[in-house]
């Protein structure tokens, strides 16, 4: 296992190299952060052989690609080089909007998980009832819809909400500009109503979508298991039904679901744009486009790598908790 | 699809290759037997009746109905009526129009991605498990190194990309949506190239393979003739699920204002513009939603539909 581990960790490391390489190939082409400014007004050549040399621009590709990368591997990940910006540093920047979506994403995912693997077992073990049908095709129709409208129907139904409230005498509770800036003060019942306020709707929103994924794949392994031999063999031996569903199947049925949620979550932590756009949480998603509509090739740079990274990271923990969960498979 | 030479023939009908009378015979029931399964799947029938449907409506209506979508001026924010069955517009054009525009330009980019990413990923995924070897591994990596990066942070990159898109200019004419296509494509290729690789890594040992290659066979003609339309049921389902994946990324794009530009359009782009329309008027935002929505359902149903008829074995029966 551990050998296993080193070696999954030497792989990734030029695997990270290459699309690090890919990344910087990519925001170059992006387009010239300079180019708004140029066209503001006429600039003297001076002028803009400063500018360039600030943003780093006048060198050769692959030589600014070097500089960067050695840079990068020593914490100084770039600030931001638009003329006009704040030249906020990327590195602090990142983190703090990493922080950010991680406060978002993880107990949305838990939620997710539970309900999904909830419902995706009931649903094997009452194959084809009405409840069966009902979560298979919310499943679908969740799957076909797009999740920003999804999010914006939510975040209007939370406005209506708050209407309905301030109507009733009881203040506008759902917060759907992101959470507090200064953090939650105050006695600890209103902390708790900013907090759910500014959580509730976007929760609901990765939920939806998460949850769909969750309870297909825990229904598909479930109904998988119960039909295997042995799980007709320990009813036969006349164990109650529920322990045969918790006991002998369900565990089983664990196995898939905890490496595809492994891997969601990995994917989910750069991902979640859209939900972060809607509901203006500054999360690293809301950072990622404004850095892509901004031009900002450092800022860009940064998120992608810290995606990549995150990728990279919990496909190995998806390895490693698969193997802990089926002892016949071997990693080494 | 286990025997080899039923579902050979079967893709390709050669009347005097040499195959039997008894071959072609079942060859033809073969696709029989699986159009008879796929039209029992109720949903299914319904689902490629709806996707038939919207097919004609994008790429016809225009045709029939009155307003042209460049029409302006025809009244601000009228809810539907009989005369404008989707309402108008901020500006007063007719959303009937828009939405045949725009449901147009989506599916046409869903269509581009099922191809492009459907034949990158047949072909690099049949010369990876044929070959095997140092190819094999070589494929294999660069599917590692296109799944880290992030799709949606690539194509948003990618997206911007002025170079790019003087690269694809026609004439004077930007088609900003076909660079959206092309980059959707460029990430969806991974699914499929694995699932071909594994099918063919098993199908490259069978008998049918190596009496082909007894008989002198050259590579192409075993890999495209013998081993490939063994592989067409994976690869009809697989482009089902790409379409609907398609449409979706492409709105999702669109909406975060990183996707299709304006000239072109699409659906997503047309919920973006009202997407602050939702209380006032809500007809401008929920009837381009529902459309995204009919094309993906409609969509996944035909696939599952598909998935249904190409394999028995997972048939619904009542254990």
């Amino acid at each position: 296992m551990f050998r296993f581990i080193i070696r999954r960790v030497l792989i990734s490391i030029p695997m990270l190299v290459l699309a690090s390489f890919l990344c910087f190939a990519l925001t170059t082409a992006m387009g010239d952060p300079l180019g708004e400014w140029k066209l503001q007004k006429p600039r003297s050549p001076g002028e803009i052989a400063n500018a360039e040399a600030a943003a780093g621009t006048n060198k050769p590709f692959l030589e600014r690609y070097g500089n960067w990368v050695v840079n990068f591997v020593q914490g100084d990940w770039g600030k931001q080089v638009v003329p006009g910006s704040t030249g906020l540093q990327v590195e602090p920047a990142v983190m703090q909007a990493m922080g950010t979506t991680a406060k978002l994403v993880i107990g949305a995912e838990i939620i997710a998980l539970v309900l999904g693997m909830a419902v995706g077992v009931i649903g094997a073990v009452r194959q084809y009832s009405l409840f069966d049908y009902t979560a298979t095709g919310l499943a679908f129709t969740m799957f076909s819809m797009p999740l920003f409208c999804v999010a914006l129907v939510i975040k209007s139904g939370g406005i209506q909400l708050n209407d309905w409230l301030e109507k009733v005498g009881l203040g506008r509770w759902i917060i759907t500009a992101g959470p507090p800036g200064a953090g939650f003060s105050g006695s600890l019942g209103t902390q708790i109503y900013q907090y759910t306020g500014a959580y509730v709707l976007p929760t609901i929103c990765l939920v939806v979508i998460q949850f769909a994924l969750y309870s297909r794949f825990q229904r598909a392994s479930m109904l998988e298991v119960l039909n295997a031999d042995y799980v007709r063999t320990a009813q036969a031996k006349g164990i109650s039904q529920a322990r045969v569903v918790f006991r002998h199947a369900f565990r089983n049925a664990l196995i898939p679901i905890a490496t595809v949620a492994a891997l969601n979550f990995g994917g989910l932590v750069g991902g979640a744009v859209i939900t972060e756009t809607v509901f203006g949480w500054s999360g690293m998603g809301k950072l990622l486009v404004d850095a892509i509509t901004q031009i900002e090739p450092y800022m860009v740079l940064g998120l992608m790598m810290m995606a990549a990274f995150f990728i990279v990271a919990f496909n190995l923990v998806a390895d490693i908790v698969y193997a802990f969960l089926d002892p016949r498979i071997r990693l080494d | 699809m286990t025997d080899a030479t039923i579902a050979t023939t079967g893709a390709t009908p050669a009347p005097n290759s040499g195959t039997s009378q008894f071959d072609s015979d079942s060859a033809r029931s073969q696709w029989k037997v699986v159009l008879k399964r796929f039209m029992r799947h109720r949903a299914a029938v319904a689902g490629s009746a709806l996707f038939i449907l919207l097919v004609l409506f994008a790429f016809f209506g225009s045709y029939v109905w009155k307003y042209s979508y460049q029409q302006l001026n025809l009244g601000r924010y009228l809810p539907p009526s009989a005369d404008h069955p989707f309402g108008t517009g901020h500006l007063g054009e007719d959303m009937l129009s828009q939405i045949i525009r725009g449901t147009q330009f989506s599916l046409q980019i869903a269509i581009i991605v099922a191809v492009v990413a459907t034949f990158i990923g047949v072909i690099l995924g049949a010369v990876s498990g044929y070959r095997r070897g140092w190819v094999d591994s070589l494929i294999n990596r660069g599917i590692d190194l296109v799944l880290v990066l992030p799709p949606f942070v690539i194509a948003a990159a990618m997206t911007r990309s002025t170079f790019l898109l003087e690269a694809t200019k026609t004439g004077s004419q930007s088609s900003n949506w076909l660079l959206v296509a092309i980059f959707i494509s460029l990430i969806s290729w991974m699914s499929i190239a694995r699932t071909v690789r594994a099918m063919v890594l098993s199908l490259r040992e069978k008998e049918f393979v190596e009496a082909a290659r007894a008989l002198g066979g050259s590579t192409p003609r075993i890999v495209f003739r013998h081993i490939l339309p063994n592989t067409i049921d994976v690869i009809i389902v697989n482009t089902t699920v790409t379409i609907a994946q398609a449409v979706l990324l492409e709105a999702a794009l669109s909406f975060i204002g990183l996707g299709v530009q304006s000239p072109d359009t699409s659906l997503g782009l047309l919920i973006n513009q009202n997407k602050n329309e939702l209380t006032q008027h809500p007809w401008l935002f929920f009837i381009p939603f529902a459309f995204i929505v009919a094309i993906s359902l409609s969509v996944n149903f035909i696939g599952d539909g598909m998935r249904d008829a190409f394999d028995p074995r997972q048939r619904r029966v009542k254990a």
